[in-house]
């Protein structure tokens, strides 16, 4: 019945009402729009950061004099050395990686790349390949998805590294996007030992170490520092998932920051509910007064003035959630020129959000009225005119 | 002490006032609009309170009706003493036992006659559906069916007041607060209005309380309580009362 009464009065009073709508209906669109993108803008870093949560990077000490013992060249990583690594790592995959730049000759244009020397076993566990096949002989490269369109390079393309000598072209390479361990889109992947002989380096520049098991990071991790660090600092060791959390959580961050102040619009749009509701109470004190005299109780006043606010809240957040999708839409496109991240759950949340948000503010504004409502003087509200 | 204030409400009376005083605290000072009003109603009264404007006979009909209360003295409703209820229990009072019939109608503008003669029964009843009784109570008020899905505008001032009749005594209350209730139609709507009360007093037995300054009305009152600065100046019979109006 109090529904009802709430319900006809919205109706009665449409313009009033249309107009308070449409403040939530801003408000709620804003709010998930801004959220969306936020959310799109934090899966796009994630995405593009690549696969590469799964691993533990290890680096000679920054700073340091060289890496351990046995004779290794100071700032790399030697044979003896990967061995320790994997021997504390087992059964978890070692990857021990050259990387360096060179200039080269692709055709007649000289560019400058960088060049990765990886065994040929190895290279399936950290890439993908887009086109023609894995490395097949020493003298082979593969090469990054951005560094073969931009130099126009296809399978059976030949490309000159320097003076080191000619590769030819067996794979082009999945676009992997930027990673903390490698990036092989603007350059190419050859052989360790073609690497070895062409740049004569006595030693690894990086160690990937892939885990299995993500809950096992932290253990992995603690392993190769109790092996390698034993005396002193002579490895970093960085867990690239930790990196990668610390990364999200702070555009997380800013997305949330985002999203509040796309929040103002809500409580902008509350105030104008409240608006709505107390122009309410004030045209219905008479009408108040008489539900009073013929037997309402204060609750039920406030259960009517709250239903009315429940209705605007919830057609407006309603149709805000609809608008929102397109609003979503219109926001990606134009900030990311990509909707791939607005339908994925953690993206459509942000509808359930604005509508509870939406429909939360609309009550809490229409609480004051309510109450104000409520506890009007029936006899005073029975004389006003 | 609550024995003491229950005992004062057992004398049988449907409604009770015991050295009751109501006093508004105004800026100018407090206004005394009642002043030791002692009164008692018997069930089945049919009694018109008259006075001068500013006398108290509005204040008077407030306590009665349970919208306000006293700020000195008993008020007794249906042996109950009024004293220490909270607003909850003065508004189920209100709604269970009494019905107000006013100058200007007040139907709620949103319904329609049928819906606001359902309304106060679905309020006793918690949304129970009443139609059959409340259209034998408004077709007991010689409202045509037709006019039953009649938003108030729709109505003549007669109807309306019908519909806000049948509306107080939908809950079938025992008190029936009429204030001016034919201040706002014609002498012969008045008298039909009138008759139709006298109907209920004489043949269902209800209270009648009704505020009236005109003494035509007045007449059809068993009782008149002529009240003057917040005191019962005269209470008695229609000729006896009516003689002191004059």
């Amino acid at each position: 019945m109090f529904f009802d009464f709430a319900r006809r009065n919205v109706r009665l009073h449409w313009l009033r009402s249309l107009l308070a709508v449409l403040g939530i209906i801003i408000g709620v669109v804003t709010i998930v729009s801004i959220g969306i993108l936020g959310n799109s803008l934090v899966l796009a870093i994630s995405d593009s950061l690549s696969t590469v949560g799964d691993s533990i990077i290890v680096t000679p000490h920054a700073g340091g004099m060289g890496f351990g013992g046995g004779g290794s060249t100071p700032g790399l990583i030697s044979d003896r050395d990967v061995e320790q690594i994997r021997r504390a790592v087992a059964p978890q995959v070692t990857i021990p990686v050259y990387s360096g730049s060179s200039r080269m000759k692709i055709g007649t244009e000289d560019t400058v790349g960088v060049i990765y020397g990886l065994k040929p076993d190895d290279i399936p566990i950290l890439l993908e390949l887009s086109e023609g096949t894995y490395l097949r002989g020493a003298s082979s490269a593969m090469v990054g998805a951005r560094f073969a369109k931009n130099n126009d390079i296809k399978v059976g393309s030949r490309i000159s590294v320097g003076d080191k000598g000619s590769l030819r072209v067996v794979g082009i390479l999945e676009e992997r996007g930027m990673g903390f361990d490698i990036n092989p889109d603007y350059g190419i992947v050859v052989d360790s030992r073609w690497f070895e002989d062409a740049f004569g380096q006595d030693g690894y520049d990086l160690v990937i170490v892939k885990v299995k098991e993500l809950t096992r990071i932290e253990e992995v991790k603690s392993d190769i520092e109790r092996q390698l660090n034993r005396r002193e600092t002579v490895v970093d060791v960085i867990d690239t998932r930790a990196i990668l959390d610390t990364i999200l959580t702070a555009f997380g961050q800013i997305s949330t920051f985002v999203t509040a102040i796309g929040g103002i619009s809500l409580i902008v749009a509350g105030v104008s509910i409240l608006n709505v509701m107390l122009m309410s109470v004030t045209e219905r004190i008479k009408e108040i007064g008489v539900l009073r005299s013929i037997g309402t109780r204060r609750k039920e006043i406030r259960r009517m003035f709250l239903y009315e606010a429940l209705i605007l809240g919830v057609i407006g957040s309603g149709i805000g959630g609809v608008l929102s999708i397109f609003g979503g839409y219109a926001i990606s496109i134009a900030m990311l020129q990509t909707t791939e991240y607005l339908f994925v759950p953690s993206s459509l949340i942000y509808i359930a959000y604005g509508i509870v948000f939406g429909i939360g503010t609309s009550l809490l504004s229409g609480l004051y009225p309510a109450w104000k409502a409520s506890n009007l003087n029936p006899i005073e509200a029975l004389r006003h005119e | 002490m609550e024995e003491e204030i229950n005992e004062i409400c057992s004398n049988g009376s449907i409604i009770r006032f015991r050295e009751v005083t109501k006093v508004y605290p105004l800026a100018g000072g407090d206004v005394r609009a009642l002043d030791g009003i002692s009164l008692d109603i018997a069930p089945g009264e049919f009694i018109a309170i008259m006075g001068p404007s500013g006398s108290g006979k509005s204040t008077l009909l407030n306590l009665m009706g349970c919208l306000d209360t006293p700020t000195g003295g008993d008020l007794c409703i249906k042996g109950r003493n009024t004293r220490g209820m909270t607003d909850e229990e003065l508004t189920v009072l209100r709604r269970d036992h009494i019905g107000f019939i006013f100058q200007q109608f007040n139907l709620l503008p949103l319904l329609n006659a049928l819906e606001n003669v359902q309304y106060p029964l679905t309020l006793k009843t918690g949304g129970r559906d009443c139609t059959g009784r409340c259209r034998e109570v408004l077709a007991a008020m010689d409202l045509d069916e037709s006019l039953f899905s009649h938003k108030p505008g729709e109505l003549s001032g007669g109807q309306q007041q019908r519909v806000a009749i049948a509306r107080a005594l939908v809950n079938d209350p025992e008190i029936l607060l009429a204030d001016e209730p034919t201040g706002n139609l014609d002498s012969k709507t008045g008298t039909a209005i009138m008759a139709l009360l006298d109907d209920l007093n004489r043949n269902q037995g209800k209270t009648i309380i009704m505020v009236t300054h005109d003494p035509a009305i007045a007449r059809y009152a068993r009782r008149i309580i002529r009240i003057v600065d917040g005191k019962i100046s005269s209470s008695g019979g229609e000729a006896a009362a009516l003689a002191n109006v004059f």
